[in-house]
C-alpha cells in the first residue's frame, strides 16, 4: 500500500489538469448557453437548449466513448485538422468533460441569472448603462453569488468525473491505480489510496469555495 | 395601458401623478426613460425626441441604444422597491454610474457621493451594504444614487409605497428638499397631502387617461372631474379615520 502513494501521486497533476481545463472551457460554454437562452436568441437559444438537454440526459461515459472511439470512425475527421486533437485521449477527455459540465453549469447559471431581481437591471438601465456594462457590473456578479453553492457542487462532481478518463487510457489517479491493480491484484489498498487523493483534492476545493462564498456574501 | 396622454413638464416643475392603481401613472413615468416602451407616441426631453422604430410585431422598440443610454443618464430614477445593487456598499452604489457610465475619475465620484449621502442624511452608512439598512435609508441611498448623475429631471415611482409608515417621512423630507432646490421632478405617489404641498402641477389619471390636470389647489380643491373628487374623497376618509 505504501509504495502506491508516490506512484499514484504522479496522476494528481493529470487529474487536476483534466478538471481545470474542463471547468475553464465548460464555464465559457455555460455562460454562453445561459445567456443565449435568457436573451431568447432566435437560433442560439434553441441550440443551447438542445445542447443542455442532450448532455444532461446521457451518461458522461457514453459521451466520452462517442467522442474518443466514435469520431475516429469518420474518415472526414481523420483527414481534418482536428485529428491531432481528437486522437489524443487527453483532449477527448477534456472535450467530453467540458461539454458535460458546460451543460450542467449552463442550467445552473441560467437559473441564477434569472433569479436576479428585474429591478436591479432596471436600475442599471435607468442609470444609462449599456446592456454589456450592466451584465458585467450587476447581472453577472449578483447572479454568480446566487449560483455559487450549486456551482461549487458541480465543481466537486467534476473532480470525481475525471476518473472516467482512465477508460480511454489517460493515466490520471484512477488510471494509474487500475494499472497497479492489474499487476499486483491489491485492489482494496490501491483504491483506498486513489480515493484518498480525490478526498484531499476536494477538501482543498471545498475550503477554497467556502472562502470565496464567505468573502462575496458579506452583504447578506 | 395608456390611451392618448399628453403631459408637459417645464424646467423647475414638480409634477405629481395621482390615481388609483392600474390607472397608468407608473406606466407613464416609466415611458419617459423607456423602461416601458410605448406602442406609439413621442417622448421629448429637453427638446430631444427619443427615437423609436417599429419592432415588427405591432409595437415599438428603441432605435438608437446610444441615444437612449445618453438620455437615461440625464434622468434620475427612484423606484418603489429601491433596487439598490446588493453586492455593493452604499457609496459604491452611488459612484457606480458616474464612474462607469459618465467615466468620471473615481476620486471625484467619491467626493461627490459623500456630499450626496450627507445631503440625504446617511453619510454614516457609506460602507454598509443595502441589506443592513432600513427601508427609509435604502430609499435615501437610491435618491443619492440618482442625484449623483446630476440629472436634469428626477423621476420618482411611488418612492414611499414600500416603506413602513414610520419611515415614510424621512424620505418625503428629502424629496421636499429637492423640490425646494428647484429641481424638475415627476412623482407618482399615493401621499396626497405631500403631493398637494410639494407640486405645482398635479395630474389625476384614470383608466390610462389624464382626467384632470392643474395646480394642486384646483385638483384638490374643486376638480371638474367627478371621478377625481371621488378618488380624493376616499383619501380624505382614510386620513380622517
Amino acid at each position: 500500500m505504501w509504495e502506491a502513494i508516490p506512484r499514484i501521486a504522479a496522476g494528481v497533476p493529470v487529474t487536476l489538469l483534466l478538471a481545470a481545463a474542463a471547468i475553464a472551457f465548460g464555464f465559457v460554454i455555460a455562460i454562453c448557453s445561459a445567456l443565449s437562452i435568457l436573451t431568447k436568441r432566435p437560433i442560439l437559444g434553441p441550440i443551447a437548449k438542445s445542447y443542455i438537454y442532450l448532455f444532461r440526459s446521457t451518461p458522461l461515459l457514453v459521451q466520452l466513448f462517442l467522442i474518443y472511439f466514435g469520431l475516429g470512425q469518420s474518415t472526414l475527421i481523420r483527414e481534418s485538422f482536428l485529428w491531432p486533437v481528437l486522437q489524443s485521449p487527453m483532449w477527448c477527455s477534456i472535450i467530453a468533460l467540458a461539454l458535460n459540465t458546460g451543460a450542467f453549469s449552463g442550467e445552473i447559471f441560467r437559473g441564477a441569472l434569472a433569479a436576479v431581481p428585474v429591478g436591479q437591471m432596471e436600475a442599471a438601465k435607468a442609470g444609462g448603462m449599456s446592456w454589456w456594462l450592466s451584465f458585467r457590473r450587476i447581472l453577472f456578479p449578483v447572479g454568480m453569488r446566487i449560483a455559487l453553492p450549486s456551482y461549487g457542487n458541480e465543481l466537486v462532481m467534476m473532480i470525481k468525473a475525471t476518473a472516467l478518463a482512465s477508460t480511454v487510457t489517460v493515466l490520471e489517479i484512477t488510471g494509474i491505480a487500475h494499472k497497479m491493480i492489474s499487476a499486483t491484484y491489491r485492489t482494496i489498498e490501491i483504491f483506498i489510496v486513489a480515493g484518498a487523493y480525490y478526498l484531499a483534492i476536494n477538501f482543498v476545493l471545498t475550503r477554497i469555495l467556502k472562502t470565496i462564498e464567505d468573502r462575496v456574501s458579506k452583504h447578506q | 395601458m395608456l390611451k392618448g396622454i399628453s403631459l408637459e413638464a417645464h424646467e423647475g416643475d414638480v409634477v405629481s401623478l395621482i390615481g388609483s392603481s392600474g390607472s397608468g401613472k407608473s406606466t407613464l413615468l416609466r415611458s419617459i426613460n423607456m423602461l416601458e416602451i410605448p406602442t406609439s407616441g413621442r417622448v421629448r426631453i429637453g427638446g430631444e425626441e427619443i427615437r423609436l422604430k417599429p419592432d415588427g410585431r405591432g409595437g415599438s422598440t428603441i432605435a438608437s441604444r446610444r441615444q437612449i443610454e445618453r438620455i437615461r443618464a440625464t434622468l434620475g430614477m427612484v423606484f418603489q422597491s429601491f433596487n439598490l445593487w446588493p453586492h455593493m456598499t452604499v457609496i459604491q452604489n452611488v459612484i457606480e454610474c458616474p464612474h462607469h457610465v459618465l467615466k468620471k475619475p473615481k476620486a471625484e465620484c467619491l467626493d461627490e457621493a459623500a456630499a450626496f449621502l450627507d445631503k440625504v442624511g446617511i453619510l454614516d452608512k457609506r460602507d454598509q451594504y443595502p441589506s443592513q439598512l432600513s427601508g427609509g435609508q435604502q430609499q435615501r441611498c437610491a435618491i443619492a444614487r440618482a442625484l449623483a448623475m446630476h440629472p436634469k429631471v428626477m423621476l420618482f415611482d411611488e418612492p414611499t409605497s414600500a416603506l413602513d409608515p414610520e419611515l415614510v417621512n424621512e424620505v418625503l423630507q428629502v424629496i421636499r428638499l429637492l423640490a425646494e432646490e428647484g429641481r424638475t421632478m415627476l412623482l407618482v405617489t399615493h401621499e396626497m397631502r405631500f403631493a398637494r404641498g410639494v407640486s405645482n402641477v398635479v395630474a389625476f389619471l384614470h383608466n390610462g387617461l389624464i382626467e384632470e390636470i392643474g395646480p394642486p389647489e384646483k385638483v384638490f380643491g374643486n376638480s371638474d372631474s367627478a371621478r377625481c373628487r371621488e378618488f380624493l374623497a376616499h383619501f380624505q376618509d382614510k386620513s380622517a379615520q
